[in-house]
């Protein structure tokens, strides 16, 4: 592609394009740099709007028979909240982070496609707004408008014409299918840099780890997305056209939903948390000041990953009524997907082992992570313990763990990387003691809502109820979970008070305030529009090592 | 690359060796099972005496009371222990490194640089999966107790009905239909009698979970699920639907009344034979009369089963032995006369969202009514 | 940890990196992936099919109102030769001949499309089957229409491409990306060849 340029990347005369454009050139932008922060923003957005909707719950559930919402606004909530939250935030903090970092941590100018960016980041935007369009309609606020409330994995026959009347349904499947065919669209394009706009010498085996775990994420979102939009259609066409896919009394199979949609969410919940891996994967190491302990191992892992999750589905079936040696398959499938998970959190340890590791807010954050995802973990493998299982599912359990895996998983990270990479976006860095109060705040109070939450599920109190009977073990247990969200909507609020305060007032950052090593850190805080002056040549996974000990370069001993 | 010993890839930066720092306290203590044991002691101390004998209000998985139910608790104490073990070591080694390995003021030298070690991988590759084939042969070994067996002769054969939001229960070899509580006997290791439940649905999904008993199988539309339970205590169990089905799934309970084997034949020939018993109900056999036929020619007929009239609905519940229960509604509110008649009156105060519309009759209407249905024992 | 060896303090030069620096084209690896997500799209829709074989719970049936599409299947996968003798011929540098068999591919791929409009309308009309009716045609439509869908993108932009050849836009230079978008066509001809297994043999 380009000719090689013997020229090392160096850092630039800082140059004036720090400042705020014109909204025009942002609503046109085709930059990757400007889209990573759209993408990160709305996220951002759409995880309040989805942590108010969890609160509303909460305060639902906070004493037995509770008369805060009625049980449709209840359903709504609970529905448009997962459906925010896998859709609307994780994916695109996916693809925010994907690309920023991407074109910076390979030397590219941007992504292969710019204009098939911009279109993936307004059409997940468009199909957001689409779905909350969904409060507005039929009725309006009142009694929550149409907002679906068939859960966010919408069970067929439920979804069905028959029991769901009006079109709070369609809501769901056309705003998720439309912000879904921007999420491929964006997928692709991320791959698709990654294979072409390499510069000099990053050979595969140089590539940073954050990238080399996209392109497995974005491969494995073109694997597993469109399986969603097939499903999504042909219930359209239940729906629409009295096709009788998931029909059950025309003969259809409410199972076969099942079975199409797992297909897609398993995998989908490993597309929310490689990212997070990444991004531990970047952190981890420049904190402890070692380089990532096992980098072919991880790589390895996360391929197995990716792999592995491709079989797993149905363990979110143990209690539709499978054999026992489908169930017995994917048990070993499933406890099998926690054996390249535990390596790479030990390969996390073994990067600290033996480091000097400096707790700046993003380490404290990936230190949280690693703590919460052992957890996590363990408790996933409790549930694929299928008999097990069949008391567990579809209890507070299951809450309990899958919000371990996303916010103590995915959220920390997420949190981890916003502290680490503002200072490079905005040029200026976050404050420090304010991040400290965010975290311990949050992080206390995600510990006491959803520690707490297994016990309830332990004491046989199912998921998605607007309302439980008092006497059955679960008032108190509920009450403390309902308490912490409102610690946690504190920390939030620091962390939201950081953020703008940094933005007017942070203090300056300068190209490298970590003293990294991967080539993002080379360029200007904010880099130019153009990324870098010269295309880098690059001779190992940590460019700007080699560039600071050059009596002790990495390739030396890569 | 520097070789040394033991096989680690790594080179010296610049080394170094930290001071000994003050040991920090461990942040975070799990409450675990403490909890659990706690709850399960509390809801035998709760018990209280009632129709149905001792009702256990805490649907513990911890107190299981039935032998699939306590073939899982076993299972969960071997994987709690192995989960345990891997958390106190992982967690173990994270506040290892966080303790020892953190930067001192001061110190700004580079650690040295390791790359990995091949045989530590392999070692946290192979240990792991040893841990997850022990797990996985005790599963396996569970499912097959479990799921593959063979209904014996001597089982009750009881079939479930999901509906939204109530639960038909039929028992077809002794012709007994009932609606939201399942009476079941005993079995002991003198006479064994499980229950074999076969589920179906009769419009979504739902789910039929009473913790203490097994765990939950769904009921799906278009297609039939079978299930075990075998009791060995008498009592009232709880449970509920364990799978979203729309507005009300939150109401859609559970009992289970276990009884002693004479104890249940008896209840069983109460719920067959004539019902509308007016003396036994303390009401005025003329206003009951007026009552029924109220019920007659109003919509009840299209929704409802009641034995000896010409209403044969299979929407609802069958009302013949309505009083024989201790709720109404499925767990929506207790089946006292003053419920009963505002139930009728209008069920949306008690389950907002319930398919039974309100029945708009007047209050001499309703009265009549509620005076008959008092009689379905 | 022993301490470090006898690596030299003095900067040697790094491994020269691959000369000329190769990276493959974006259009062919976007295709590719491209393919990669359709491919799975399609399966969905294969595996619906091949579920509910056989589950009809009235007729028509397959058995007795499908009939071999031999024709439109022969013309399909004969556009697929046509194509790549027409980047053949494009790549050789003579635009004519390009636009020759460009154009036979495109009739070719009309031919299939209008047998499955006739098909369809005597499936409709003559037997009384659509999506509606039952499994098998609530399956059939999707399936097949999805793919007739495919096939009719794929022609716009085959016509478009003919467009810019019969006006004189296309040079010899052009062949690689014409090349991508006959990946496009093959990917719609094998996604045919798996249709026809399924629908018209195996399921009737």
């Amino acid at each position: 592609m380009t000719v090689l340029d013997e020229g090392i990347a160096r850092p630039h005369a800082p140059e004036h394009v720090s400042r705020w454009v014109t909204v025009h050139a942002w609503a046109t932008t085709v930059d990757h740099k400007k889209l990573g922060v759209m993408y990160i923003a709305s996220a951002l957005v759409f995880f309040l709007i989805a942590g108010l909707e969890a609160s509303l719950m909460r305060i639902q559930l906070a004493v037995p028979n509770n008369d805060f919402l009625p049980p449709n606004t209840f359903n709504r909530m609970f529905t448009m909240h997962g459906t925010t939250m896998v859709f609307l935030v994780g994916m695109p903090m996916f693809f925010g982070f994907g690309n920023y970092l991407t074109p910076l941590m390979i030397g590219a100018r941007d992504l292969a496609f710019p204009r098939l960016n911009a279109f993936g980041f307004w059409l997940f935007l468009f199909g957001g707004l689409l779905l909350y369009f969904s409060f507005l309609g039929g009725d309006g606020l009142y009694g929550a408008g149409t907002a679906p409330d068939v859960g966010w994995f919408a069970y067929a026959p439920l979804t069905g014409r028959a029991f769901s009347r009006g079109n709070s349904t369609d809501y769901w499947i056309l705003g998720i299918l439309v912000s879904g065919l921007g999420s491929t669209a964006t997928a692709l394009n991320l791959a698709t840099t990654i294979f072409c706009a390499r510069c000099p010498g990053m050979t595969w085996s140089k590539l940073p780890v954050f990238v080399w775990l996209m392109l497995i994420n974005c491969l494995l979102t073109l694997v597993i997305l469109t399986p969603l939009t097939a499903a999504q259609v042909m219930l359209l066409f239940d729906r629409f056209l009295g096709a009788q896919f998931f029909d059950t009394q025309a003969g259809g199979s409410a199972v076969l939903w099942q079975h199409f949609f797992w297909f897609f969410g398993h995998p989908e919940v490993y597309v929310l948390i490689i990212p997070a891996f990444a991004i531990a994967s970047e952190i981890v190491p420049v904190f402890s000041r070692k380089p990532l302990f096992g980098y072919p191992f991880m790589i390895g892992a996360t391929v197995t990953i990716a792999f592995i999750s491709l079989s797993v589905w149905a363990h979110h079936m143990f209690v539709v009524g499978l054999s026992a040696s489908a169930n017995t398959f994917f048990a070993a499938s499933t406890m099998l997907i926690a054996v390249p998970t535990g390596i790479k959190i030990f390969n996390w340890l073994g990067t600290m082992w033996g480091g000097k590791i400096r707790f700046k807010m993003p380490m404290l954050w990936c230190t949280a992570f690693i703590f919460s995802f052992v957890i996590a973990g363990l408790t996933g493998v409790m549930l694929a313990i299928v008999p097990f299982d069949w008391q567990l599912s579809d209890s507070y359990f299951v809450v309990a763990h899958f919000h371990f895996v996303l916010i103590g998983g995915l959220l920390f990270n997420i949190f981890a990387a916003i502290y680490y990479w503002f200072p490079k976006v905005t040029g200026r860095m976050l404050d420090e003691k304010l991040g400290r109060l965010h975290f311990w705040v949050f992080a206390t109070g995600f510990y006491v809502t959803f520690g707490t939450m297994h016990f309830p599920g332990l004491l046989g109190m199912p998921r998605r109820i607007y309302t439980f009977d008092a006497g059955r073990g679960w008032d108190l247990l509920n009450l403390i979970c309902s308490l912490g969200v409102l610690v946690q909507a504190i920390g939030l609020c620091f962390f939201l008070w950081n953020v703008v305060r940094s933005l007017l007032r942070g203090e300056p950052a300068g190209d490298d305030p970590w003293d990294a090593w991967t080539l993002e850190w080379s360029t200007t805080s904010p880099p130019p529009e153009y990324n870098f002056e010269s295309v880098p040549v690059v001779h190992s996974r940590r460019p700007l090592w080699d560039l600071k000990h050059p009596e002790d370069p990495d390739w030396k001993y890569e | 690359m520097v070789s040394v010993p033991g096989g680690w890839d790594s080179r010296e930066s610049e080394g170094g060796r930290a001071d000994v720092q003050r040991p920090r306290v461990a942040r975070r203590v799990l409450a675990g099972a403490v909890v659990a044991v706690v709850a399960a002691g509390v809801s035998s101390a709760l018990a209280e005496n009632g129709a149905g004998g001792t009702l256990h209000p805490v649907p513990s998985m911890f107190a299981p009371v039935s032998s699939p139910a306590e073939s899982i608790r076993e299972l969960s104490f071997l994987v709690a222990a192995i989960s345990a073990g891997i958390f106190l070591t992982v967690s173990g080694v994270l506040f290892w490194c966080v303790w020892r390995y953190r930067q001192q003021p001061g110190d700004d030298r580079e650690p040295p640089q390791v790359y990995g070690s091949n045989p530590i991988e392999w070692a946290w590759t192979i240990v792991p999966v040893l841990i997850v084939l022990v797990l996985f042969l005790a599963t396996a070994r569970t499912i097959n107790e479990l799921q593959a067996s063979e209904v014996p002769e001597n089982a009750l054969n009881v079939t479930i009905v999901g509906h939204q939001w109530w639960w038909e229960i039929r028992y077809p070899d002794l012709g007994v239909v009932t609606a939201n509580e399942l009476h079941l006997p005993v079995s002991s290791d003198a006479a064994k009698r499980p229950t074999y439940l076969t589920l179906e649905s009769q419009d979504v999904i739902h789910s039929f979970w009473i913790p203490q008993l097994a765990g939950k199988t769904d009921v799906v539309p278009n297609r039939r699920n079978l299930m075990w339970v075998e009791p060995t205590v008498t009592g009232t169990f709880l449970g509920q639907c364990a799978e979203y089905c729309g507005t009300q799934h939150a109401k859609m309970l559970l009992r289970v009344i276990v009884h002693e084997p004479a104890d249940f034949e008896s209840w069983a020939a109460s719920q067959k034979g004539a019902s509308a018993d007016a003396a036994a109900a303390g009401v005025d056999p003329a206003i009951a009369a007026a009552g029924r036929a109220v019920f007659e020619r109003t919509a009840c007929i299209n929704c409802h089963t009641l034995d000896g009239t010409n209403a044969d609905g299979r929407f609802g519940p069958d009302l013949s032995r309505l009083m024989s229960r201790t709720t109404i509604g499925a767990g929506a509110a207790l089946n006292t006369p003053q419920n009963l008649r505002a139930w009728v009156d209008d069920p949306h105060q008690f389950k907002p969202g319930v398919l039974m519309p309100a029945m708009k009759l007047d209050d001499a209407e309703l009265e009549q009514l509620t005076a008959f249905l008092l009689t379905l024992r | 940890m022993s301490a470090a060896g006898t690596s030299s303090t003095l900067a040697t030069t790094p491994p020269a990196v691959p000369s000329p620096w190769r990276l493959p084209d974006k259009g062919k690896v976007g295709m590719a992936c491209l393919i990669l997500t359709e491919s799975s799209f399609f399966a969905i829709f294969v595996v619906a099919y091949v579920f509910y074989i056989g589950k009809s719970l009235n007729g028509p049936f397959p058995a007795d109102v499908l009939e071999l599409p031999i024709l439109g299947s022969i013309c399909l996968l004969s556009s697929s030769v046509t194509i790549v003798l027409a980047i053949r011929a494009l790549r050789a540098g003579s635009t004519g001949m390009f636009c020759a068999w460009w154009l036979v591919t495109i009739l070719l791929g009309l031919e299939f499309l209008v047998g499955t409009g006739i098909e369809w309308y005597g499936l409709i009309v003559e037997h009384g089957l659509w999506i509606d009716t039952n499994l098998f045609g609530t399956t059939f439509y999707s399936l097949v229409g999805f793919h007739a869908f495919h096939v009719t993108l794929g022609l716009l932009m085959l016509t478009l491409v003919l467009v810019f050849g019969l006006t004189g836009k296309l040079r010899p230079e052009h062949a690689e990306r014409t090349e991508v978008l006959s990946w496009y066509w093959h990917f719609v001809d094998t996604v045919w060849i798996v249709v026809f297994t399924v629908v018209y043999v195996i399921g009737r």
